[in-house]
């Protein structure tokens, strides 16, 4: 079996506006497991999956999924790498004027030349391997938001594509949709032979179903490894994001004046 | 200098925008789906964006063509020349009034709508995941309303003033007692089809063109938030209606200035 990486990220740099997101980021996604990335809100996670997506490109840096530089990719050839990329959004990103058969049917209608009934019959399977089968005929506003993601998730499988990215699977979600949410991650990778990667803040849900695992902040990669080599990491900044203390090498307070001059109590002497 | 410089900054955005919304129409315009797939997606189009317009365009239509009734007759028989009202209505309808009065109504109604619409879809991430499954919602999304609007402007402007003409009649023969042969016939011989109905539709098409294209790139280029989207579909209702009625006197002069 091919052991090389399914997605190699070599020094990626992106700028946004005047924000330099990513600095340098280096990065190998194994093929055929599960590999979460972590961090703090707001450092790009998102981003990241973007540029795997080539949705952006970056300012330097390549980025290549199986095997294709995916910013060097002409339009034609991008929109061909994607049909084997699922993706599955925060929100979801159900087409909301589509019943939730046709959402799935979507890519397959698109890109198939498959007859109705077989349509119908791969719809069906992948409802029910995300177990809502019988919510075909709803509407997305019908859905909670657990469901909604479960469609979503049948939608993004419907081509049976190689790579699969999560983001944010399990932000807003209850304790029961969770335990749903994981399960169905850790199944279709282990069913389906996806590498599956999978972008969060969920520390211990991540850990608990990912072969291997990665930290970014402040537009590197800080820590990674197996879930086990990660929690015995030396790096303080990695334990704090793993523990959620409160303050550390990121600290609590956010850069300000000097207190005592915020509150004219001091200096009056210097 | 810090005025200055702001000054400048706002003219490059300007720049920036008016580039993005070009190569915008440009990918939206060379790639036309597959008839099998785009021309139901087009027909669903037409359906929300002209036939739902119908109504609001047919009552305007006939309003403003009662009211040019009324005051047509009222400053022509001053003159005892209230025979030449099917005329001044006809003329003033398939001129100006038909196009201009169609796309600002289609701006407000189908314009705004457009906006919102392709803004939220952005908004909810259904144009990104349509990219990410392959899909150009530039193509599956944007062209087929874009066309949309280019076919439903002129059919609308042409029912406009149709049912205007009709309006006007109402007043002038059946209430104010204008005779109808000269009513009709002063239409007929003054009307000509090249320098009054053509010109009439070609504003149409202009306009209908302009107020889409406003409208789709609005609403595809929102800042995706709440905020962003009432701001994106108040500029497709300003930028439409200056734009309108700017480029109407363009055309005016054109077509009819005499110089």
């Amino acid at each position: 079996m091919d052991t090389s990486p399914y997605i190699e990220l070599r020094d990626v740099v992106f700028t946004r506006g005047d924000r330099r997101i990513f600095d340098g980021v280096s990065l190998d996604i194994p093929r055929g497991k599960i590999t979460a990335i972590m961090g703090p809100s707001g450092t790009g996670k998102t981003t990241l999956l973007r540029l795997i997506g080539g949705q952006l490109r970056p300012d330097s840096g390549t980025i290549s999924v199986a095997g294709e530089n995916v910013p060097r990719l002409k339009r034609k050839d991008l929109y061909r790498l994607r049909e084997k990329m699922g993706m599955l959004f925060q929100s979801g990103a159900l087409f909301t004027d589509l019943s939730v058969f046709e959402n799935v049917a979507f890519p397959l209608r698109v890109h198939t030349a498959l007859p109705e009934d077989m349509i119908r019959d791969i719809v069906l399977m992948k409802l029910e391997a995300v177990g809502l089968r019988g919510a075909r005929e709803l509407m997305p506003a019908e859905l909670s938001g657990g469901m909604t993601r479960r469609v979503a998730l049948a939608r993004s499988i419907a081509l049976d594509p190689e790579l699969i990215m999560y983001d944010e699977p399990f932000t807003g979600q209850d304790p029961i949709a969770m335990g749903v949410l994981i399960k169905l991650i850790r199944d279709l990778n282990s069913s389906m032979g996806l590498t599956s990667v999978m972008v969060s803040h969920d520390v211990q849900e991540s850990l608990s179903i990912c072969h291997y695992a990665c930290i970014v902040a402040d537009g590197q990669v800080i820590g990674d490894g197996t879930p086990e080599e990660l929690r015995e990491h030396p790096s303080q900044r990695v334990q704090q994001f793993l523990h959620g203390h409160p303050d550390g090498p990121v600290p609590f307070h956010y850069p300000a004046a000097d207190a005592g001059q915020d509150w004219g109590i001091a200096g009056r002497g210097d | 200098m810090e005025k200055l410089a702001s000054f400048g900054r706002r003219g490059l955005d300007i720049l920036a925008s008016l580039g993005r919304s070009g190569r915008f129409l440009a990918g939206v315009v060379g790639g036309v789906p597959k008839p099998s797939v785009g021309f139901p997606l087009l027909l669903r189009q037409l359906y929300s964006i002209g036939v739902l317009s119908l109504a609001i365009i047919v009552v305007s239509g006939l309003f403003i063509g009662m009211v040019l009734g009324l005051q047509g007759y009222t400053i022509l028989s001053d003159y005892g020349s209230e025979a030449a009202i099917g005329q001044m209505i006809a003329l003033t309808l398939v001129r100006e009034l038909g196009p201009v009065v169609t796309a600002l109504l289609f701006a407000g109604r189908a314009g705004s709508a457009l906006t919102a619409e392709i803004g939220l879809m952005k908004t909810t991430e259904q144009l990104s995941s349509m990219e990410m499954m392959g899909v150009d919602p530039l193509r599956r999304v944007i062209a087929p309303r874009l066309w949309a609007g280019f076919i439903a402007v002129p059919v609308l402007a042409a029912v406009f003033s149709v049912v205007g003409i009709w309006g006007g009649m109402m007043v002038g023969v059946e209430w104010l007692g204008v005779f109808e042969g000269s009513f009709w016939g002063n239409m007929q011989s003054s009307v000509s089809f090249t320098s009054d109905v053509l010109n009439g539709v070609i504003k149409s098409i202009v306009f209908g063109f302009v107020c889409t294209w406003i409208a789709v790139y609005q609403g595809y280029d929102c800042v995706p938030t709440s905020a962003g989207i009432s701001s994106a579909t108040t500029k497709t209702v300003v930028y439409s209606s200056l734009a309108v009625l700017g480029l109407d006197f363009v055309l005016t002069a054109v077509m009819f200035g005499d110089f």
